[in-house]
Order: structure tokens, then C-alpha cells, then sequence
């Protein structure tokens, strides 16, 4: 059912990482990323993996919704792994046809994998624990400072806050104007490949109108409830960086510190 | 100039360009109006007939090339004081789907409010009691595209009182919902005005809607036609008819038996009101 559509990935529940300041859960993730990114070797790597699957626990996000994301992303692991297997040369090589495999080429396509399997499921905690337009106020929040450059952040939020409100919106005009035309005998179904590109045509050109409509009448709405820009406006959910906020960031700085201590320690594979 | 008069048009007029035929169209022809302070008027008239300029004029989002609309004495021309009519003159839009802007209904009863620049308890406190006022507290967590159309546009009065304005525009807010969802605005919007004291000016096609205001004003081509209670203004079904409006059946039923000769009340306004007149004429004869 089309009604049945959720905007973003959240993950109804209310843990500790779901409470926690949406700025700072930002802010984690790109520490994480940069940790991932840092590794340098398998033990560093482990450990990073270990700090995901803490955070993920703390979350109480079940594991199966991260496989789910994961999905997605198979042929593109895939593809990493194998360029990486063929075209890293280095240690014991064995060849066999046209291809060469060499044993540095097989750390890196797996350990290649792995960084690209923790940067999706690292990130996706962020997804699935924080509502779409706390995660648009939060960037408006860490953002702010880009005012000195005159630039608007504040309208950057907004509209992005307008396009995820209107999303489902347009997915609903979107099949309403699709039977319309089905029912004056269109045909979505069958043709080439172009032939059912061109069908599409008498569906865009209607969403269009109507969006543009819409945007009008929304204008209009807002600045009847006196929308002026950001200047002067305040809040009702306020976002406050809390005890366990700075837990998090601690626990996440101490990891960072480990990561960097096993890549000096352990020596470099890549 | 009394203290009652809360809007006041005087020899309004206003006209859209048609920029295909480089013509004026006059939608709005030398209108006055005057709206008292916590009076419920109810807006007639067919497609085109300058109903739903007259409610845009009402809070600056148009204003008039001749003539002036004044809202409790502040003009609506004056650019500078624009935010302070619109928080005294609160604006619902036919559409419900394009006024909500939030993608949580309590979000969204938060965002006037938070233009206001009020602080954050106090918005907590209006939102919560506006979503209490329309019946809506239950649903303050839902995502506004799972409601009916009726919620929706309870949402969207929702988030206009939040703002606390003393009068309500409603342009044609029905004129997009199902029977159900039309009653549940209608009752929502009478409590308003009944419990709160909040002017209403709603503007409407349907007569059932019509009858239960206080005040009802029929226009025809830019102009007021008839003005008064709903009972003066039903009786005139000759002139109602010609500017291209129904008259509620149970009126009409009663006209037609005066003309026969039955002597029963004119200015009955529905069904049940009617039954009263005609078990009263039965006991009489009787």
C-alpha cells in the first residue's frame, strides 16, 4: 500500500543512541568513517567492527535491518574486491590463463570489502536511529557557521525538509495521474525499452504542473503563518548535547586513539 | 469608528491581469464590508465570484487597487506591518496537503508558533492545546500523509490557532473532503468560534455548511447579493437560484408548499425544523 511508505530508513525504538543529540550522532559517524578510513591493518580494522557492533547493541536496531542495507550494495563490494584482487600484485603470485592473483592482491580485496561493509553499516546507524528532519536541523545547526560566507543554511534546511514532507505526497499523485492515463489507454507495460521511456512523458508533464502548483500554494500557506527566513525563529524541540552524548564521544576518541596505536604497533598492510 | 468592527472593507476593488489577452478582469467591484469581532460569516457563491479573493484580501496576501481593507484599524497595504495582520487573521487553504510542512503533525502545529519567535515551552503549551482543541492530541506523533483529509485539515486549524489569532479565513477547506471529513471540520471550526470567540470567515459552496453560521453573505460577480442571518438569506430563493446556488432542500420544500397554499414557516433551515412545522400544522388541524 502506498500509504504504507516510511520517508528515510528510521527504526521506531527509543534507545540511548536514539536519544542522543542528532548533532553529536553526526559528528560520531564522521569520526567513525575517518577511523574506518585510517585503518591500516586487520587488528585495527576488528576493532573498528568491534565499536560498530557496541554502538549497534546500544541501539537496539535488530542486526537483520543492517544485513537489509547491505543488500543493495553486494555488486558493488563485489566489484571493489575483485578489481582489487587482480590489479594489487606484491608477495607469492600464482597466474593461471591471462589472470594473475598475488597474496597481497587477497588481503586487500577482503580487507577492501570489510571497510566498505563497516563505512554502510556505520553510517546506516545514523539512518535508522534519527528522524529525517531532526538529521535536516541538525546540518542547519552544524552548518550555522557558514553564515560568515553569507550563505542561506538555514533555506537549504528547509528545502530539504520540504522535499522529504512532499515525497510521499508525489509518490500518491504520481499513481493517481498513472491511472488517469491508463484509463485513456496508455500503455505503461508493454514496447521497447524507448517505447516505454515515451509513455512516461503524459505522467511527468502533469507531475510538473501540479508540483509547481503545490509549491505555490505552499508558499503562500507558509507566509500565512508568517514565515519570514530563519532570522528570528526559534524552536520547540530543542537538541541538547547531554551526559551521554559526551560518553559516546569519549568512547568513540579512546577507539580512535587504539586504531591509531594498532596501525603504529602492528605495521601496515596497504 | 466602533471597536467592534474587527475587518472592514471600503469600496474595495481589485482585478487580475490576464496576461494571454493583455485584458483586466475584474474579480472584486467596489466592496464594503464590515465583519464584527467573534461573528461567524459564512461566504456563498458559484465558481469565479470573487469569494475567495475577498478571503486573501483579508490578510494582505492580496490587497486592493482601490479602496482598503483594514484589519482591527491596521492596513493591510502597510508592508511593514504584514506579520502582525497575519497573526491576527489565521489563513486555511482548500488543499490540506499543501499547507502542512512538517512531516510530524505536532511539528507541523509548531511551525507558525516558531516563526513567531515565542520560546520553546510556551510553543509546547500552544501546540499541545491546539491539537487538544481540534481533537487531534492522539495523532501528534503521526505523519500527516497517514491521515484522512478531514484530520489533515484539522492539522492545518490546528496549526493556525497555535499562532492564537483572533479571526480564521477558511477557503473553501471542504471543498476537498468526503461527507465525514466535512462535518468534522465544520464542528471543529463552530467550537472555535462558539468556545474561543475567534472570528470565522468561511467560504464555502455548500448550503448545509452555510446554514449553520451566523452570518451569511452571498456574491455574485464581485459583488454582495445578499447579506444577513441564514434565515432572511434562505428565504430569497428566487435570487439565490439566479446567481447559481442550491437552496437547502427542507427551505425549498417549504416555499413550494406555501405557494400551494399549506401555511407553514418559510424560514425553516432543515429536515428536523421542518418536521416541527409540519407535526405543528397537523396537531392545529387537528
Amino acid at each position: 500500500m502506498i500509504s504504507d511508505i516510511t520517508i528515510g530508513q528510521y527504526y521506531k525504538e527509543n534507545s540511548v543512541v536514539h536519544r542522543l543529540d542528532p548533532r553529536n550522532k553526526i559528528i560520531l559517524t564522521v569520526i567513525i568513517i575517518a577511523m574506518i578510513f585510517c585503518c591500516k591493518n586487520f587488528l585495527a580494522l576488528a576493532l573498528v567492527a568491534a565499536v560498530i557492533i557496541v554502538s549497534i547493541l546500544f541501539s537496539k536496531v535488530p542486526m537483520k535491518m543492517f544485513f537489509k542495507s547491505l543488500k543493495s550494495i553486494i555488486p558493488i563490494i563485489l566489484f571493489t574486491a575483485i578489481l582489487n584482487l587482480f590489479y594489487v600484485s606484491g608477495g607469492k603470485e600464482w597466474s593461471f590463463w591471462i589472470l594473475k592473483i598475488s597474496e597481497k592482491g587477497i588481503y586487500t580485496a577482503v580487507f577492501m570489502a570489510f571497510r566498505i561493509i563497516l563505512l554502510i553499516v556505520a553510517s546506516s546507524i545514523l539512518t535508522y536511529t534519527t528522524v529525517p528532519t531532526m538529521l535536516t536541523d541538525a546540518i542547519e545547526k552544524l552548518l550555522s557557521p557558514l553564515k560568515v560566507f553569507k550563505i542561506s543554511v538555514h533555506s537549504l534546511a528547509m528545502m530539504m525538509t520540504l522535499a522529504l514532507r512532499f515525497i510521499p505526497t508525489l509518490i500518491e499523485e504520481i499513481e493517481r495521474i498513472t491511472n488517469a492515463q491508463k484509463a485513456r489507454g496508455a500503455d505503461f507495460e508493454n514496447g521497447s525499452l524507448i517505447d516505454r521511456v515515451k509513455s512516461l512523458i503524459p505522467v511527468l508533464v502533469p507531475l510538473f504542473v501540479s508540483s509547481f502548483k503545490r509549491a505555490y500554494d505552499l508558499a503562500f500557506a507558509m507566509s500565512c503563518r508568517c514565515y519570514t527566513g530563519g532570522d528570528g525563529r526559534t524552536r520547540m524541540k530543542q537538541m541538547k548535547f547531554g551526559i551521554k552524548d559526551i560518553g559516546a564521544l569519549a568512547f568513540y576518541a579512546v577507539s580512535f586513539t587504539a586504531v591509531i596505536l594498532l596501525n603504529k604497533y602492528f605495521g601496515a598492510l596497504i | 469608528m466602533k471597536m467592534s468592527n474587527f475587518i472592514e472593507f471600503e469600496n474595495v476593488c481589485f482585478a487580475y491581469r490576464d496576461e494571454e489577452e493583455g485584458t483586466e478582469v475584474k474579480v472584486i467591484e467596489n466592496l464594503s464590508l464590515t465583519v464584527d469581532k467573534g461573528d461567524f460569516v459564512c461566504v456563498l457563491g458559484h465558481n469565479g465570484c470573487g469569494k475567495s479573493t475577498t478571503a486573501k484580501l483579508c490578510n494582505a496576501i492580496l490587497v486592493p487597487q482601490s479602496g482598503r481593507v483594514l484589519v482591527d484599524g491596521i492596513d493591510t497595504r502597510d508592508e511593514d506591518k504584514i506579520n502582525d495582520i497575519r497573526k491576527k487573521v489565521g489563513m486555511v487553504f482548500q488543499n490540506p496537503d499543501n499547507q502542512i510542512v512538517a512531516t510530524i503533525v505536532e511539528d507541523d502545529v509548531a511551525f507558525g508558533p516558531e516563526n513567531l519567535g515565542i520560546s520553546p515551552e510556551e510553543i509546547r503549551r500552544r501546540v499541545d492545546e491546539a491539537l487538544k482543541q481540534v481533537e487531534m492530541y492522539d495523532f501528534r506523533l503521526s505523519e500527516p500523509h497517514k491521515l484522512s483529509g478531514g484530520q489533515k485539515q484539522r492539522v492545518a486549524i490546528a496549526g493556525i490557532i497555535a499562532m492564537q489569532p483572533e479571526c480564521i479565513v477558511l477557503d473553501e477547506p471542504t471543498a476537498m473532503l468526503d461527507p465525514r471529513g466535512r462535518r468534522e471540520v465544520m464542528k471543529t471550526v463552530k467550537m472555535l468560534n462558539e468556545k474561543f470567540g475567534i472570528t470565522v470567515i468561511f467560504i464555502t459552496h455548500y448550503m448545509d455548511e452555510a446554514v449553520k453560521a451566523k452570518r451569511v453573505i452571498v456574491m455574485d460577480e464581485g459583488k454582495i447579493v445578499l447579506d444577513g442571518n441564514p434565515r432572511e438569506v434562505f428565504t430569497h430563493i428566487d435570487t439565490l437560484k439566479r446567481v447559481g446556488l442550491d437552496v437547502p432542500e427542507a427551505t425549498e420544500l417549504a416555499m413550494l408548499l406555501n405557494k400551494d397554499g399549506i401555511k407553514i414557516e418559510k424560514d425553516v433551515l432543515d429536515i428536523d425544523e421542518l418536521l416541527d412545522c409540519v407535526i405543528g400544522l397537523l396537531e392545529d388541524k387537528n
